[in-house]
């Protein structure tokens, strides 16, 4: 164990794993005697259940049972990690199509799958609530307010330039490539479940209290998740569906949601219309920044999406106003999704500065610059570390910005449009666990339950351990993605490196005192050897001031914490049929320390390619009649594909180590990446063609008829 | 997925008599797999017609170019025969679905796709009206969601559009579909191998293929060179269907048109040529201000839906940048 | 001669390079076959219907979608799944070596499929310039949206093997 400075840029540990198909996801378990399961839906968005006929499909040959409510054990209310307060089978209401009304078990796929056509599923169908009819409440409590500071209406008063515009955005589903899916199997009171998941500790306390089993005796394994994006962030009514059938049939039971189940099933983004109102000086110096926001909820189960958040924190505005409304339709429950709460606050607030640019007539970066935040305009607070200064700069440099005009505007039949808008995100903070073994042949264990949703964490996590431990990377092993591991915060919010990161330093420094006490740590591997040690196990944490299960943007700290970016976009738009190209991009941020180059280049790319759909193309619709979403499926429903996106993107980082946000001097990355994009891609559509879409996603007829 | 029989074809006469006695051809499965997964189809019997070799191909035929029903869509689109005499052809082919489904979709079945409309693409049991499904419902994307629903041949019965991309550059190019069935061979012309329900009354009835009735090829006249164009407009760039699209053939005699053939995709329930556009066209120049004028003409004899009315003018354009591409302009 | 119908049919075929002789129902996918009869879990399900792409496998050297092919359609036909890639002394096929080395993949849910389609796309003549690359590896979608990665190591990969 020698101190020797290593590349932090090193391919992903799992990397065999995953290449060659021995990397195991919930759905690839097969138990023996397995059951697979599918779920009939309620054929309407709204009314009341009479009754399942489910006589033809019991009669099929390899249908093992089909389950209705009488089957099925009562579950009480829940709350939260659970996405939802009333769980299918409650009561006969219909509050959402496609809410679980039966379950189907078959003794292979192509047998449950023919069972679920065979039921018949009798409803008194009601007039469904669909977006723009429902009622509109406070998002939480009796009052919208959310923030407010200063004199929002002087500011307006005295404002030589206003901008107020109302920016839209489509509802969308997450369309993880593995749609979510649970393997229940029992032995005796014992229940395992191998689940696709991005929180399996969170899984036990609502498993648990839905089937009123000990949570002792309830584990969660998950070693693969073939994508989350917030979609299995909390706990879903089909996880407990899978259990209570296993528990009902007696065998194991294989619950893999259906693509089309999947829109239903799980949550999704929610449609949001955001109100913006800017009060601006002659110069586009911010006077007064008023944001509005409504998100659609379901008839029972609350989302609200806090878009408001980025207007509280991103530009120095002495008068803020913010308010939150929902309004409920008959749609399955939103959910957070990457990237939430700034993600659609962005899209709304820096179109509404690339607006208020065009009016004073300056750059897009400068009304920027002008309104740089040197403190929290929320509280004063300082940042615990900000470069969004030098990310403007350092993006400004790299894509030719201040150069752009200069660059052709055509080529071949594409107009060619530049935009740029800020990124960022606040910062979640989860407490962490590790567990940190040394061997003394100088071999690591790095344990901690973690999920692997293609982040890179347990490259990241490996590296943290190698590092404080002075051995090579291939020494180390990580074990994650168990609830018999040491329980640590969540595989969302980009959270994960941060906090389990910190918490396996701190296990490897735990290792390091051990070996001090020991008077070891001169030659310790030999040491051990000598003094007959087999292993040294260290514990590490990562604690949240006042032992908070949460800690958003550094509260009861004296910092502010958030991460920032900024983009800028080149899209090419066919005048001819209103199509738009991505050309190329720039994206620089400000996020602390990166552990891995590589995997942290991945996620912002990623982030990017999700702005880039989220503004072209991706959308939900709710039918408008009969109220459910109208297409389930991924052939009618648009996600990018490799076609759509450049090589040339370009992702890079303001050197940073953020000492007040975490041990490890890292912020969070996972959803910086996915902001700021549609705005800076409507502005470029507007630089092309002058057409000013606000309401996403840009379609080609938006901009055809614009 | 209902339970079906299955049976290898081992001969054209096998599959047209497994036909007549009601079983459903298997050739590729692109198709027919996810009609058997929604309830658009649910045969007790399925014949595989994709060992028999002789409808699998591509030759020239004097005049015409051959293609056998089995050919998959990849290997048109890069054959050099279909390259030097089809280009449409080739371009439409491969702009459609994504390389896997390429190797398995055979041409013979890609013209039969059904509309992609997402009120007709509803999981079984029906959710809403849709009379290509439950006949006599009714057309709930009339009422409902349908930019992408037709400006031509539609009837308030059904506003769907035929997806197929290689048909479109069929259409443009004249091809005549081979077809045999228990009366023997015909041929149809793929331009009116389709049919609107404002031409039928009836929203099932979408070919002239009878039930018992086998797309065995298609003849392709390449007689006269003339360059091609197959212009595919979508919001994602690839593995998408068309919002519009267009084929066109144009021959030239210096920088005039001596012939024109243009044909619209995704806007009816068949490609819609515009014969009167291609009159006109004969003896104008090959330039954007002389055919724009042409084909906006000719759109305006479109009836767009309230949400769609953009089609018009994108479907225009789309005529026209054929035009220019198979014409060599920019 | 009238053609006899059956709904449970007996297929021979090979398996990464594995003869087999099975009887399968006729509506069988070859992806529901291979992840729940076989045991061959790297195919994956994504979305059922030929919209993702997850579920590639190669049937005789060809890329195509488990999805959308039944097993009764392989009569005869070799079938090839990221099971059978890599050497059997666990060296990595030289496209697997790319993507690790390109940083061609996240969750990995994508990858088996993106890997075989890889590997079909060079040897088609694919993979000769970027543009081709993306449009000829747009069959599948990979949500975590690792595609310049994915295009980079197609491309190298193409490189080393041309």
């Amino acid at each position: 164990m020698t101190e020797t400075h290593v590349d932090p840029a090193v391919p992903r540990v799992e990397g065999t794993l995953k290449l060659t198909g021995a990397a195991s996801y919930a759905a690839d378990r097969r138990p023996e005697g397995v059951l697979y399961a599918v779920l009939v839906g309620a054929p309407v968005a709204a009314g009341r259940l009479r009754g399942v006929d489910a006589d033809a499909a019991r009669a099929l040959p390899g249908v093992a049972a089909v389950l209705t409510a009488t089957d099925l054990p009562e579950f009480p209310e829940l709350s939260a990690p659970s996405a939802v307060t009333v769980m299918p089978f409650t009561d006969d209401r219909i509050r959402y199509e496609g809410q679980p009304v039966a379950i189907v078990l078959g003794d292979s796929i192509e047998a449950a799958e023919a069972g679920r056509s065979a039921v018949v599923v009798d409803c008194e169908p009601e007039a469904p609530v669909v977006i723009g009819s429902g009622q509109r409440e406070p998002a939480s409590g009796d009052d919208p307010v959310v923030f407010d500071k200063g004199d929002v209406d002087a500011a307006r008063a005295q404002a030589a330039v206003r901008i107020e515009q109302t920016y839209v955005q489509a509802a969308r589903h997450h369309h993880a490539m593995e749609t979510s899916g649970t393997v229940a199997q029992w032995d005796g009171d014992r229940l395992t479940l191998w689940d696709s998941v991005q929180a399996s500790a969170t899984v036990i306390p609502v498993v648990s209290s839905a089937l009123s089993v000990d949570a002792e005796n309830v584990r969660v394994v998950a070693p693969h998740t073939g994508g989350g994006f917030g979609s299995k962030g909390f706990i879903w009514p089909h996880e407990i569906l899978a259990a209570a059938a296993a528990r009902v049939a007696g065998r194991p039971v294989k619950l893999q949601l259906r693509r089309s189940d999947q829109f239903s099933s799980v949550g999704y983004q929610p449609w949001m219309e955001q109100t913006i109102r800017l009060a601006a000086d002659a110069d586009g110096v911010l006077l007064g920044v008023e944001h509005e926001v409504i998100n659609n909820a379901g008839m029972v189960d609350t989302h609200v999406e806090p878009a408001t958040e980025a207007s509280k924190s991103l530009y120095a505005a002495p008068s803020i106003r913010l308010r939150q409304l929902i309004e409920r339709v008959s749609l399955n429950v939103p959910t957070p999704m990457r990237a939430p709460v700034e993600g659609p606050g962005l899209w709304a607030l820096e179109s509404a500065m690339n607006e208020l640019a065009e009016a004073v007539g300056v750059d897009p970066l400068d009304i920027r610059l002008a309104n740089f935040a040197e403190t929290s305009p929320a509280d004063g607070r300082p940042w615990s570390a900000n470069g969004l200064r030098a990310a403007y700069e350092e993006g400004a440099r790299r894509y030719g910005w201040r150069e752009r005009q200069s660059r052709p505007r055509h080529d071949g039949p594409w107009r060619i449009g530049h935009g740029m808008a800020t990124c960022s995100m606040g910062s979640f903070r989860f407490p962490g666990a590790a567990r940190v073994r040394l061997a003394r042949d100088g071999s690591v264990v790095v344990e901690s339950n973690v999920h692997d949703i293609g982040s890179g964490v347990q490259t990241a996590l490996s590296q943290i351990a190698a590092e404080e431990l002075g051995v090579p990377l291939d020494r180390v092993e990580i074990r994650w993605g168990d609830t018999d591991l040491p329980r640590t915060g969540p595989t969302y919010g980009s959270s994960t490196t941060m906090g389990t990161g910190s918490a396996v330093a701190a296990a490897a420094r735990d290792v390091h005192k051990q070996l001090a006490d020991l008077g070891l740590d001169a030659d310790p591997l030999d040491a051990m050897e000598r003094a007959d040690i087999d292993e040294l196990v260290g514990e590490g944490a990562f604690a949240l001031p006042d032992g908070a299960q949460m800690n958003g943007d550094g509260q009861g700290t004296p910092y502010a914490m958030r991460t920032w970016g900024a983009i800028f976009v080149e899209v090419g738009v066919d005048p001819d049929f209103g199509v738009l190209r991505l050309r190329r991009a720039v994206g620089v941020y400000s996020a602390g320390r990166i552990v891995n180059p590589i995997t942290a280049r991945a996620q912002m790319t990623g982030g990017i390619i999700w702005g880039w759909g989220k503004a072209t193309m991706e959308e939900s619709d709710q039918e408008p009649v009969y109220g459910r979403w109208l297409a389930k499926n991924l052939s009618n429903v648009a996600v990018p594909v490799n076609a759509d996106i450049p090589l040339d993107l370009d992702v890079s980082f303001i050197d940073e180590f953020d000492e007040a946000a975490s041990l490890i001097g890292a912020r969070g990355i996972g959803e910086l990446g996915a902001t700021g994009v549609d705005a800076a891609v409507a502005a470029a559509v507007h630089d092309a063609v002058g057409v000013r879409v606000r309401d996403l996603p840009i379609l080609p007829w938006k901009v055809l008829v614009g | 997925m209902r339970d079906f029989a299955y049976a290898r074809a081992d001969s054209r006469a096998s599959a047209v008599e497994a036909l007549a006695d009601r079983a459903a051809p298997i050739a590729g499965g692109t198709e027919l797999l996810n009609w058997l997964r929604l309830g658009i189809a649910a045969p007790e019997r399925i014949v595989d017609i994709g060992g028999l070799d002789e409808l699998h191909g591509i030759e020239r035929r004097g005049t015409e170019l051959y293609i056998g029903a089995l050919t998959t869509l990849n290997e048109i689109g890069e054959d050099p025969l279909v390259v030097d005499h089809a280009g449409a052809l080739a371009s439409a082919c491969l702009q459609a679905a994504s390389a896997q489904v390429r190797n398995r979709a055979t041409i013979g079945g890609n013209v039969l796709q059904r509309t992609r409309c997402a009120y007709f693409r509803a999981e079984e049991p029906m959710p809403w009206p849709c009379n290509k499904r439950s006949p006599g419902s009714g057309c709930a994307a009339l009422a409902g969601l349908h930019e992408r629903s037709a400006i031509f041949g539609w009837t308030e019965d059904c506003v769907a559009v035929q997806p197929s991309d290689p048909a479109v550059a069929l259409a443009a190019l004249d091809a005549q579909v081979e077809v045999v069935g228990p009366a023997g061979p015909r041929t149809i012309l793929m331009s009116e191998f389709h049919l609107t329900p404002h031409e039928t009354g009836d929203p099932t009835r979408e070919t002239q293929l009878g039930p018992d009735e086998l797309i065995t090829g298609y003849r392709i006249p390449v007689g006269h060179p003339d360059g091609q164009a197959y212009v595919k407009v979508r919001e994602r760039a690839s593995y998408e269907y068309a919002i519009v699209s267009a084929a066109a053939a144009v021959t030239l005699v210096g920088n005039q048109i001596a012939t024109a053939r243009v044909a619209l995709g995704s806007v009816a329930m068949r490609p819609w040529r515009l014969p009167g556009a291609e009159a006109e066209l004969v003896g104008a120049q090959m330039d954007r201000a002389a055919i724009q004028p042409i084909i906006e003409s000719a759109m305006s004899a479109a009836l767009p839906l309230p949400h769609n009315g953009f089609k018009v003018t994108m479907a225009g354009n789309a005529a026209v940048r054929a035009l220019l591409a198979a014409g060599g302009a920019r | 001669m009238t053609l006899s119908f059956a709904r449970q049919v007996e297929v021979e075929l090979r398996v990464n390079g594995e003869d087999m002789r099975v009887v399968v129902s006729a509506r069988t996918t070859l992806l529901d076959w291979l992840r729940e009869e076989v045991g061959l879990t790297g195919a994956k399900k994504g979305c059922n219907e030929g919209a993702c792409g997850t579920c590639t496998v190669l049937v005789d050297g060809r890329r195509m979608n488990g999805c959308l092919t039944l097993v009764v359609q392989c009569q005869g036909l070799e079938i090839t799944t990221v099971e059978g890639l890599a050497d059997e002394d666990g060296t990595l096929h030289p496209v697997q070596q790319a993507f690790h080395d390109h940083d061609g993949y996240q969750c990995g849910y994508c990858t088996p499929g993106q890997v075989l389609s890889a590997v079909a796309c060079i040897a088609e003549g694919h993979a000769g310039d970027e543009a081709t690359v993306r449009e000829w590896m747009s069959g599948n979608i990979c949500r975590c949206s690792a595609y310049p990665q994915i295009t980079a190591a197609v491309l190298a990969a193409g490189r080393q093997t041309s």
